[in-house]
């Protein structure tokens, strides 16, 4: 195992469930109540000292009990490592912990994961949608139950009947 | 061009008199100074500078005048792939834009969305804008579009001046 991987196992004994490496890329699955606790560690251990945000993004996995997966990679300038933190959300209860107030630059990628995926950040400072527009009423498009063509807003022009 | 020259000078033979109609001599100087509208929403953007550029050189057709205003414009180009939150700001554009206006609607996205048969892209610019003429291509090159131009211009020779166009919007969804 990945000496990372193997203190983040060692330190928060709870919240672990799985690391892989692969190809020099390693990616730790954690518990949901442990993910803020960990990025904690990740951006303050100065062997660590993760101090840069890379990309929030988010999995649909429709068939498992908890069907999302998000995806935060961050890295060291500094120290030249990455690491992947993963967690997973079931549909029922579909919010996670913000991790906005460790990483500033994780503020427009949460929204963006938020307005695709419709997973909610916990104590995100401004949790709007940011691609689709605020009223947009159909769902989140990148589930993998959304069709492909969606529901009608793309062929809906209803500022062409508002001009007399 | 539409000019019809009937009478010779006298004297030394050299042409004096042209005769047409004002419908006709109207036509050939709106063809002949087309403003177009800079609305480059993707890659084909990329073409229609390239057009405009001195390789190619628009400017021959008059059309090559690129306005960063829909008030001084009479052509808008829309060249891109045309998302549905563009679509409002594209007809504002089209609507604040003087008559007599023409749209050509550059590469497949805008005439027919393409492969993004998507939620957020617009299939074809014509469901909200009436379109005058197509350029096919992913992108069009420069000849497409000047193919294109060249063929607008002859459809505004043959157009009425002194009566209103109609709007045509195909595709109009009941909201």
């Amino acid at each position: 195992m990945h000496p990372l991987a193997e203190r983040i196992k060692r330190e928060f004994a709870d919240g672990f469930v799985d690391s892989v490496e692969w190809r020099g890329d390693l990616a730790v699955t954690v518990k949901r109540d442990a993910v803020h606790a960990i990025a904690e560690f990740l951006r303050r251990d100065p062997e660590v000292d993760c101090d840069y945000m890379v990309h929030v993004s988010s999995v649909d996995w429709p068939d498992d009990d908890e069907r999302f997966e998000v995806v935060w990679e961050v890295a060291s300038i500094r120290k030249r490592h990455r690491i992947r933190l993963k967690t997973r959300v079931p549909e029922s209860d579909c919010q996670v912990d913000s991790l906005t107030d460790i990483w500033h630059g994780a503020n427009f990628m949460e929204r963006e994961v938020y307005d695709m995926m419709g997973i909610r950040f916990r104590n995100h400072p401004d949790l709007r949608r940011i691609l689709m527009p605020d009223d947009y009423a159909e769902g989140y498009p990148l589930r993998k139950d959304f069709p492909l063509q969606g529901k009608g807003w793309r062929d809906t022009f209803e500022f062409l009947n508002e001009k007399g | 061009m539409g000019l019809i020259q009937l009478g010779r000078h006298q004297k030394d033979g050299e042409i004096d008199v042209i005769t047409t109609t004002i419908e006709r001599a109207v036509n050939w100087a709106r063809k002949g100074s087309l403003w177009p509208m800079t609305f480059g929403l993707a890659c084909c953007a990329i073409e229609m500078i390239a057009a405009v550029s001195s390789r190619y050189d628009m400017d021959r057709y008059g059309a090559g005048v690129f306005r960063a205003s829909p008030r001084q414009s009479d052509l808008m180009i829309v060249a891109g792939t045309v998302c549905r939150r563009m679509a409002p700001v594209i007809r504002k554009i089209y609507d604040q834009m003087p008559e007599p206006k023409y749209v050509i609607a550059m590469g497949s996205c805008a005439t027919s969305g393409n492969i993004y048969d998507s939620y957020s892209v617009v299939q074809g610019v014509d469901r909200f804008v009436p379109v005058d003429i197509y350029v096919p291509g992913c992108p069009p090159t420069p000849e497409a579009l000047f193919d294109g131009i060249l063929k607008l211009q002859e459809r505004i020779m043959q157009k009425r001046v002194f009566t209103k166009q109609p709007e045509q919007v195909k595709g109009k969804v009941e909201a």
